[in-house]
């Protein structure tokens, strides 16, 4: 259910984005893409805000590898880090190769044993389709900024390395579209994972592989006239949108889905594109008994202190010889 | 128990997780809490109810209560409020729990667990599902969904090993703290963490043991020493003055097999001639407050550095227990710190300092012999430990909240010659769960445990099989008291000790008389003794 509610959004949105188009021609594109920017800047910074203003009361991180403690015991620095610089390389290791879920394995029940098998697909599948997407993103680049940067340029030109086909046929953008329809498919055929998928889950995904489908096609099949593109995306970057010549319903779809998904993100798990940065588990030492972390909202609770215990239990204390606080304070009286 | 061993199967999920009902069968859950208990604490609601019950006789407002609670601790803790956001639904932590593999219940899996709270966030704390609904996964909160989040955050031990597999370290123990709180603001509660949190409330320790009664436990201690030893070692009790405060758990002087790991640590301070004292207030590391709520962690351990201030020791000593360690190595120095009446921890024997404890104070007993060891301190003869075929169980909170790995295996290592590591997966930050932490380990939830325990059972015998292992040595209270059951399910013939165990068996002590017996009684073999 969940799932063709996915695609009939998704459906929605790029009906919306022809009729748009025929209605209120590129001007209608215009108005979708700032709307979609603004509420995906001012979405995210609210919810970045939101999350950075609760404390952080306990220093709680998930240690996976040997403490820091006797000099001669050799700690893992970036498994269990005791200081800043082990703390920015965990996260960098979390952030830019996906650390934890390297260590993915997979449990499987075999005549009453448990075997754990290796599984690193999901890993591979997730990094495949990060990096191709910021090298994608990156490259569109060239669409915004005249000159163009040499950065820019560069990646453009090792992306497209292999020179096949015309025009220049890019490494990101297979292995964009292979990574999106393994992460669906997956979605799909894992009993697991099809539980506990819900509609953000297929919406993103969807999402991303219409953006992809209709990027591609503008590229590879019905050829966009990538003079036009520019000029209008120059004009949009610029706060100055300029009526181009017709883009055509393919470029409407692209862009308006686009729009779309990014005014979405601040409202679902694609926040966690901000949120890895501030998972307590990853990004605090583990130095909790070295340095004291402070609680901002510590409050005063309600113990049983020493004196109402010895109160307590006064006769039996005495009964087994047990020194008292009563007693110290006779003896130094007495002295 | 069913004669034959319980069918585990890999099964496919199926059904919809958002239909909240659940089936209170016997065998698979933990009991209420009794009135008294929830009344020695202080806590909301105290009633006769149960479970099974169709009334759970909830407050009225019983909703207000809870989503409010929920709109407290979602401005209060980051890590609540980041962990329902950005979970993306990967999968990558769902087999990786215990019980989900042991009972095949997908609503066992961590992810699944979290949405439970999760759904009911998006409902009443965020745009979309406030304006859609179920379409943007929301529920709303009914009574049903009250006795599902019982079932489920009582159905979790709190381990973290989800959070060690999740890319963004969502740990699922968090979230099933803060359900146990929010359940406790209602009367959802059960027996086994209250009434051991009551007990400790009042008499210092869990078990509910007074003061002559813990000091009679820990002369008959030193009586069994002189017979094994021929040595008379001495018992300080709330001795003012004395250096270092020694604080354990509970069951290391009132249960087995934790008893022989005390008297190896009576062995171990003697024979060092440590200036140390127990303490019969601060009779209990362990803390079920740390299974119920924040404030109830914290009302629990303040005891613990009272003591120590009282006494005027220097630093504190802490002996061997999981759950304790999480409190007293992430919690108690933020909680109930700064520990400024004491000294940054110097080893009085071999004049190491514990920089990694300059802080809290507080040092884990393991460091504190790993060291004497690597110092040359001690004399051990590890063939007295030469019956046993060791293996070592990680336990979950010094592996997972602290990285505690290296120091036992020193000592074991060291203490005996027989020592075989579980498969790579299933140990230190991997390790498995006994399957009854976190407040679970009681026998009406015995079903549920074993199935819980099984995936570490089952690395078990494997080593039991390939290196015919015949002890799970471990460092944690709740192991000892539970994992032997679960052993004699699924791998009879292993049994659990300590490592102090191990230690107090190994170490050569000066005007010892021969050993003929080791800590438990049994007889050492006769080159043993003669050699
Ligand atoms: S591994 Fe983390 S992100 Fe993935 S489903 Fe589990 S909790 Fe969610
Ligand atoms: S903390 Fe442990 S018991 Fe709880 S969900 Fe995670 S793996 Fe399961």
């Amino acid at each position: 259910m969940q799932v063709v509610y996915s695609f009939g959004a998704v459906g929605a949105v790029m009906v919306a984005a022809a009729a748009g188009l025929v209605i209120g021609g590129s001007a209608w594109i215009a108005v979708v893409a700032y709307a979609g920017f603004a509420v995906f800047l001012a979405g995210f910074c609210y919810r970045v805000v939101q999350w950075a203003a609760a404390p952080v009361p306990f220093r709680v991180p998930t240690t996976c590898g040997q403490q820091t403690s006797l000099p001669w015991i050799k700690s893992a620095a970036l498994e269990n880090p005791s200081t800043t610089s082990g703390v920015l390389g965990r996260m960098g290791l979390e952030i830019l190769l996906f650390r934890s879920l390297f260590r993915n394995s997979q449990a499987g029940l075999h005549e009453k044993r448990l075997i754990l098998s290796e599984q690193k697909y999901l890993w591979l599948a997730a990094l495949a389709f990060h990096w191709s997407m910021l090298v994608i993103l990156v490259r569109h680049l060239r669409l915004f900024v005249e000159p163009v940067p040499a950065l820019v340029v560069a990646l453009a030109r090792i992306d497209g390395f292999f020179q096949l086909g015309a025009p220049d046929f890019y490494v990101s953008d297979m292995v964009l579209a292979c990574a999106l329809a393994y992460l669906l498919l997956r979605r799909f055929r894992d009993p697991v994972v099809r539980y506990i998928s819900q509609f953000s889950d297929y919406f993103a995904l969807l999402a991303l592989i219409g953006i992809a489908a209709s990027g591609l096609s503008m590229r590879y099949v019905t050829r966009v006239d990538v003079v036009a593109v520019k000029q209008f995306a120059l004009g949009l970057a610029a706060f100055h949108p300029v009526r181009p010549a017709a883009l055509g319903a393919m470029f409407a779809v692209h862009l308006t889905l686009i729009s779309v998904l990014a005014a979405y993100i601040p409202f679902s798990k694609l926040m966690h594109m901000g949120g890895v940065f501030l998972s307590p588990t990853r990004n605090l030492a583990n130095n909790n008994r070295a340095k004291r972390h402070v609680n901002p909202w510590n409050y005063p609770v309600k113990t049983h202190s020493y004196a109402e215990w010895e109160d307590d239990f006064r006769a039996k204390l005495k009964a087994a010889d047990i020194p008292l606080e009563a007693d110290h304070a006779t003896r130094a009286s007495a002295d | 128990m069913p004669q034959e061993l319980l069918r585990i199967e890999a099964k496919k999920p199926g059904g919809n997780w958002t239909d909240p009902a659940v089936q209170f069968r016997k065998g698979v859950f933990c009991y209420s809490a009794a009135a008294k208990n929830v009344r020695a604490l202080d806590l909301p609601n105290p009633r006769d109810w149960q479970p099974f019950d169709a009334d759970w006789k909830l407050p009225p407002d019983w909703k207000r209560i809870l989503l409010e609670g929920m709109k407290e601790r979602l401005e209060k803790y980051r890590s609540f409020r980041l962990f329902m956001d950005i979970c993306v639904r990967c999968g990558a932590c769902a087999d990786k729990c215990h019980f989900y593999v042991g009972s095949g219940d997908p609503k066992n899996m961590p992810v699944v667990r979290a949405e439970l709270m999760r759904s009911v966030y998006r409902r009443y704390f965020t745009l979309t599902g406030r304006i859609f609904g179920r379409l943007a996964g929301g529920r709303e909160l009914t009574e049903d969904i009250v006795k599902e989040w019982f079932y489920y955050f009582y159905q979790c031990t709190e381990c973290r090993r989800c959070s060690v597999f999740c890319p963004y370290g969502i740990d699922t123990a968090e979230i099933t703290m803060i359900g146990r709180e929010l359940l406790n603001l209602i009367g959802c509660n059960t027996n086994w963490v209250l009434e051991p949190a009551a007990n400790c409330f009042r008499t210092g320790n869990h078990l509910g043991i007074q003061p002559h009664g813990f000091k009679d436990s820990l002369e008959f201690a030193a009586d069994e020493l002189e017979e094994i030893t021929g040595i008379r070692v001495d018992v300080p009790i709330n001795r003012k003055g004395a250096e270092i405060l020694f604080v354990m758990p509970s069951a290391d002087y009132f249960a087995e097999p934790h008893y022989y790991t005390l008297l190896g640590y009576m062995m171990l301070f003697h024979e060092i001639g440590l200036d140390f004292t127990f303490s019969a207030f601060a009779s209990e590391g362990g803390n079920f407050g740390l299974f119920s709520s924040h404030e109830l962690m914290k009302r629990l351990n303040a005891k613990v550095y009272e003591e120590a201030k009282r006494l005027g020791v220097k630093w504190i000593l802490g002996g061997e227990c999981g759950h304790m360690w999480r409190v007293l190595h992430q919690y108690m120095d933020t909680m109930n710190g700064p520990a400024d009446f004491l000294e940054e921890p110097v080893s009085p024997i071999t004049g190491t300092k514990f920089e990694n404890a300059r802080s809290t104070r507080m040092v884990h007993i393991c460091e504190f012999t790993a060291d004497l060891i690597h110092s040359g301190k001690l004399r051990l003869d590890a063939s007295r430990n030469d019956r046993w075929r060791v293996t070592y169980h990680d336990s979950c909170n010094p592996a997972r909240s602290m990285g505690l790995l290296e120091e036992p295996r020193y000592i074991i290592r060291n203490a005996c010659h027989r020592f075989f590591e579980m498969p790579e997966n299933t140990i230190r930050e991997q390790t498995f769960c006994c399957g009854s932490g976190a407040g679970l380990g009681t026998d009406e939830n015995l079903e549920m445990r074993l199935r819980g325990g099984f995936p570490r059972a089952n690395a078990v015998k494997y080593v039991q099989e390939k290196h015919g292992v015949n002890l799970l040595a471990c460092i944690c209270a709740i192991d000892k008291a539970t994992l032997p059951t679960l052993l004699e399910y699924w791998a009879p013939g292993v049994e659990v000790g300590g490592v102090h165990e191990l230690l107090g068996n190994a170490l050569v002590m000066r005007g010892e008389k021969p050993r003929t017996t080791d800590l438990r009684g049994e007889p050492l073999s006769a080159e043993v003794t003669h050699a």
